[in-house]
């Protein structure tokens, strides 16, 4: 039906008004409002990114560690860049004159309109030598950056580095530009957000000569940078830099938490580095040595190097024993230097026999966790090995075990746990037992554990059963908030009553066991022992300790790599830590110095390294081992 | 009746003329957008302008294929057209590569195919087939609910692919129920409603209810002496007021932060987004330093250093306002505005009621692109993504709009062979 015809001239009525309106709108843009125009025919507009400085980084007690620099950077827009004294530019920016050709072209082939980066990070001597030139140099001009400075030479791995950002990231995330800095790791890469602050963009007037004739439009349109939060880390500058000096010449790692708020103290990883060599011009230089050292300083071990848990994770059987009711303070199991179902494996190494729950912590018996975990296996309560195995599996999961700490860190490894899966295709379904796994109770076979990980159990049995996740920031921006999930409880399902006859087994290994030669005067610490068989040289000492015993405030763990027994190296290190960061004061010079002083390196790099055989031996690299086999004495 | 072998003969040449020149400038003005020195060549296949101008060619072709078909064709598959772009709109979500974020696109070798711009045709196609069935009536609410379900299904789809701009396009067809017969009020209703809607957030919330209340007491002394108009005008502005709170409310209690950054995105208020000025105000900049006879060919600057973004796209009128100043605007505008006045025209002289009704459908699509898209450069509307018709650079833009309008022209020439 035909609807009144008046009807079509009320529509065009309407999209006339609105054709009206805009053409209004645009006279008024246009023609009546000169201030558009201002940009006269000689003037040119450019856009100068301000950019935000970076968030500085605090240690606990309030100590500077990160900070920023200025540089600038030399920008180019191919188009402008007219009859200029190509020369006179090469020789005050120190390039040749065939970089510059290079240089320009590689920028008009991005855009003969857009700016583009043409020399990075002048020094501030050439910024000034430049600066009262540019009007001689048409389509130049100069925009200030920031580079990160580091007062103390420590903690590179925790901070990681800010690189040019990848052109994978510009493409997903519009915040990006290509030529724009990013944390590539550590925390420069898990708090970029908190970090990079906000960009902001200045409208600027340049004349013809180079010269800028103030702010668009009175500053209408420009955005202000706003500077990134600053982050005061948990960890402890001193302390930091104490690890790293004991640790020097010697691989491995010293991981220390708070255990009451799983704050983060401490975090070396040896070799370290000056984080002030991955910064600034020379970076790739020093980027490729580091990646060429046969040592692999650029190695995160602290959170990336898995080994087998040893004797803390007797530890963790103990407790899930307890809790099963199938191991009980008093039980005892015989040693007759061997776990003899198994044929006499695993081993053990003399001590008197049988022991009961408080020695075997004590004496790190192998037999006597062997017998440990076949209870907890082949408890009735299960129908299957399968089963039990499951349930045990569960159980490790929730001292963080296997499973990926939500840490603030990036590249937290959750190391290895094997599935009943892997033993299925290993041994066929339902044809392994407890004897089969049996070395699993001991912390061995299949199982690994980063650094990062063993600290965080100790912390959580300083604590008597529970853990927050461990983690690095203190306190994000002015308002110093923390992110909730590091304030949430986890519980490693184990009733407290369980933790006295294991801590005070710890006690003892350092009162009268393997680690006596490490007590620290008024300072009952709670320890334990590791040493880890290494196939390709001498083994790796391990320990891990709380202190003080009772409301703990640090735990501990430190591995280094071919240094023999845990005693030797490991435990003072720990000890020296631990007295430091308790008492601010070092009682025992003489281990003081044999520590800081001892070379403990693997042999590949004795004979020195001709520099044209360099790549070919890295390429070899088995000489670190990322993994080893550890074996308890 | 006529010869009809002649197709050309009682073709609309006015339509086809402004069809030509508006695409013809759009190329241009794309090449002024892009611009680039080292491939000056306006044919360059390796720049969007070379590119427009195989999109020109197929779009002609497509142009004389619509032609040369049946008119009675395209009244008789309406539903069918319609059921086949819904599906391969639906299946977009399966074969799509993820655009910026939305999924409406089909990959079909090198083409990419946005199924969006399409269902535009497709769903006038269904609505006129439907409205002009005999014995429908507009007022019914049985029609109401068919009319939004037809317009809705395509709508919610394409929501669903994040392409908030194509799905609020059909809107656009409440002038056509309108032309058919539904009531006034509600049009006006709707635009009320959108006007408050926007300005709800826009404006502060004590000015706008100032000036609602301020509107009503001089409405109340007009009509004064009317009891009951009275009573009207004062429901309707507590309507108001109450309208202006609850979208304050929901935007700020009940929207979740990134939702509330869409919002802001979609109405030009998040205004850094993209760091170095991804806003209004770059637009605003580049056409108001047009002047009025603009910069010349090639001679703008603010688009050319990229200050404003998708400048060959969505904000291709950008490119027109600095170079043509405002009389470049004051053309393309007029050139617009001569189309609708056209459209329509020639719809009122149809004889059967599905090409009228089709007709209205071309015209107000058009509209609601034209008035977005210009709106959006200038700070009137918010920043929608939808392309200026004929003139942003684009295949699947140019051919959508090309097969809606050449298919109303066909439908025209076919007229005066429909015996009533
Ligand atoms: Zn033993």
């Amino acid at each position: 039906m035909n609807v009144s015809s008046g009807r079509n001239s009320v529509i065009f009525i309407i999209f006339i008004s609105v054709g009206i309106i805009y053409l209004i709108r645009l006279f008024y843009l246009q023609v009546v409002d000169q201030s558009y125009t201002a940009s006269a025919t000689n003037n040119v507009m450019r856009l100068i990114t301000d950019y935000p400085s970076r968030g500085l980084i605090y240690d606990r007690k309030g100590e500077l560690l990160v900070y920023n620099e200025p540089v600038y950077d030399l920008m180019i827009t191919p188009r402008q860049a007219k009859n200029l004294d190509t020369l006179e530019l090469c020789r005050l920016i120190g390039i040749s004159i065939e970089e510059y050709v290079e240089k320009f072209n590689k920028a008009k082939s991005y855009s003969a309109y857009k700016a583009s980066l043409f020399e990075k990070q002048l020094s501030v001597e050439t910024y000034a030598a430049l600066q009262e030139k540019l009007y001689k140099f048409p389509g130049f001009y100069v925009e200030a950056r920031t580079l990160r400075k580091y007062p103390l030479p420590i903690a590179a791995h925790l901070f990681g580095y800010i690189g040019e950002v990848d052109t994978s990231i510009t493409r997903q995330d519009s915040y990006y530009k290509d030529g724009d800095y990013i944390g590539k790791s550590g925390i420069e890469k898990s708090y970029e957000k908190e970090l990079r602050g906000r960009r902001g963009v200045r409208r600027v007037m340049v004349d013809v000569f180079n010269r800028e004739k103030g702010s668009f439009q009175n500053g209408k349109y420009d955005t202000a940078s706003v500077a990134g939060e600053n982050l005061k880390l948990s960890i402890d500058g001193e302390l930091q830099f104490y690890g790293e000096q004991l640790m020097r010449n010697k691989v491995g790692s010293v991981v220390a938490i708070e255990p009451s708020t799983g704050e983060i103290l401490c975090m070396v990883s040896s070799p370290a580095y000056d984080p002030n060599l991955l910064v600034g011009r020379t970076r790739t230089k020093n980027y490729l040595s580091l990646l060429r050292d046969p040592y692999k300083p650029l190695f995160n071990r602290s959170q990336m190097a898995t080994y087998p848990p040893g004797s803390t994770f007797k530890l963790v059987m103990a407790l899930i024993a307890q809790q099963e009711q199938t191991l009980f303070p008093s039980t005892r199991y015989p040693c007759y230097g061997g776990y003899p179902p198994g044929g006499g494996r695993p081993k053990c190494h003399p001590h008197s026999s049988p022991l009961d729950l408080k020695a075997s912590i004590a004496q790190s018996c192998n037999s006597y966790y062997s017998y440990v975990f076949r209870s907890v296996i082949d408890n009735n309560k299960y129908k299957s090995t399968a089963d039990a195995f499951a349930f045990w599996r569960k159980s490790i999961e929730k001292f963080g075990i296997g499973i990926r700490l939500p840490s603030d860190l990036p590249n937290v490894l959750k190391g290895s746990v094997p599935s009943i899966e892997y033993y299925d295709k290993y041994f066929g379904k339902g044809q392994w037992r407890s004897s089969t796994i049996i070395s699993l109770g001991i912390g061995q076979g299949e199982l690994g554990i980063t650094p990062l990980q063993n600290a965080n159990i100790i912390a959580g049995i300083a604590n008597r059963g529970y853990y927050y996740t461990p983690h690095v920031v203190k306190a994000i921006g002015d308002e110093m908030y923390l992110p909730e999930e590091f304030r949430i409880r986890n519980s490693f399902g184990i009733d407290r009553k369980y933790f006295d006859i294991v801590v005070d087994g710890m006690e003892s290994v350092v009162e009268s066991g393997t680690a006596a030669s490490t007590r620290i005067k008024g300072i009952i610490v709670c320890g334990k022992t590791g040493t880890a068989q290494n196939p390709h040289g001498k083994d790796h000492s391990m320990y891990v300790a709380f202190a003080p015993k009772y409301n703990p405030k640090i735990a501990i763990a430190v591995s280094v790599e071919n240094s023999g027994f845990g005693s030797q190296w490991a435990a003072p290190i720990a000890s020296l830590l631990i007295e430091q960061y308790l008492t601010d004061t070092i009682t025992r010079p003489e281990m003081d110095k044999r520590m800081r002083e001892g070379v403990i390196l693997p042999e590949i790099a004795l004979p020195k390294v001709p520099v044209e055989k360099e790549k070919k031996i890295t390429q070899k690299s088995p000489a670190i081992p990322v993994k080893a086999i550890t074996r308890v004495n | 009746m006529r010869d009809q072998k002649n197709i050309l003969q009682n073709i609309d040449w006015v339509l086809v003329a402004l069809f030509s020149v508006m695409v013809l400038i759009g190329w241009v003005n794309i090449y002024a957008a892009v611009y680039n020195e080292e491939h000056s060549s306006i044919f360059d296949l390796s720049q969007s302008y070379g590119k427009q101008a195989l999109w020109i060619i197929g779009a002609c072709i497509l142009a004389l294929m619509i032609l040369v078909i049946d008119g009675k064709f395209y009244a008789a598959f309406s539903y069918a057209i319609y059921v086949v772009f819904i599906l391969l709109l639906i299946s977009t979500f399966a074969f799509s590569r993820d655009v910026k974020g939305s999924f409406g696109w089909i990959d079909i070798g090198a083409f990419k195919l946005q199924p969006a711009e399409f269902a535009k045709f497709a769903t006038n196609m269904a609505l006129a087939k439907y409205l002009s069935t005999l014995d429908i009536r507009m007022q019914d609410s049985r029609t109401k609910l068919i009319s939004t379900l037809i317009l809705g299904l395509p709508a919610v789809i394409i929501l669903l692919q994040n392409d908030t701009g194509s799905a609020l396009v059909f809107a656009s067809f409440i002038f056509v129920l309108y032309r058919e017969g539904l009531s006034g009020n509600i049009l006006l209703l709707a635009l009320v409603s959108v006007a408050l809607f926007i300005l709800a957030l826009l404006v502060k919330n004590s000015t706008l209810i100032g000036i609602l209340i301020g509107l009503a007491l001089v409405f109340i002394l007009m009509v004064r002496k009317n009891k009951r108009n009275i009573i009207v005008i004062v429901s309707g502005a507590i309507i108001a007021i109450g309208m202006v709170y609850s979208v304050d409310y929901v935007y700020n209690d009940v929207l979740q932060a990134h939702q509330r950054t869409r919002i802001d995105v979609l109405l030009g208020k998040e205004l850094d987004l993209k760091g170095a000025g991804y806003n209004v105000n770059q637009s605003k900049i580049a056409i108001g330093s047009g002047g009025l006879f603009g910069k010349g060919f090639l001679q703008g600057t603010q688009t050319k250093y990229d200050f404003v973004p998708e400048q060959s796209t969505d904000f291709i009128f950008c490119t027109v306002g600095e170079e043509w100043g405002f009389m470049g605007s004051l053309v393309v505008i007029g050139l617009f505005m001569a189309l609708l006045g056209r459209i329509i025209f020639v719809a009122e002289r149809q004889r059967s009621q599905y090409s009228r009704i089709y007709g209205y459908g071309v015209a107000s699509i058009i509209f609601f692109h034209l008035m977005i898209n210009i709106g959006m450069t200038i700070g009137l509307a918010p920043v929608i993504g939808i392309p200026l018709p004929f003139f942003s650079y684009g295949g699947s833009s140019l051919w959508s709009f090309t097969i809606l309008l050449f298919i109303f022209i066909k439908l025209d020439s076919y007229r005066l062979q429909i015996l009533r």
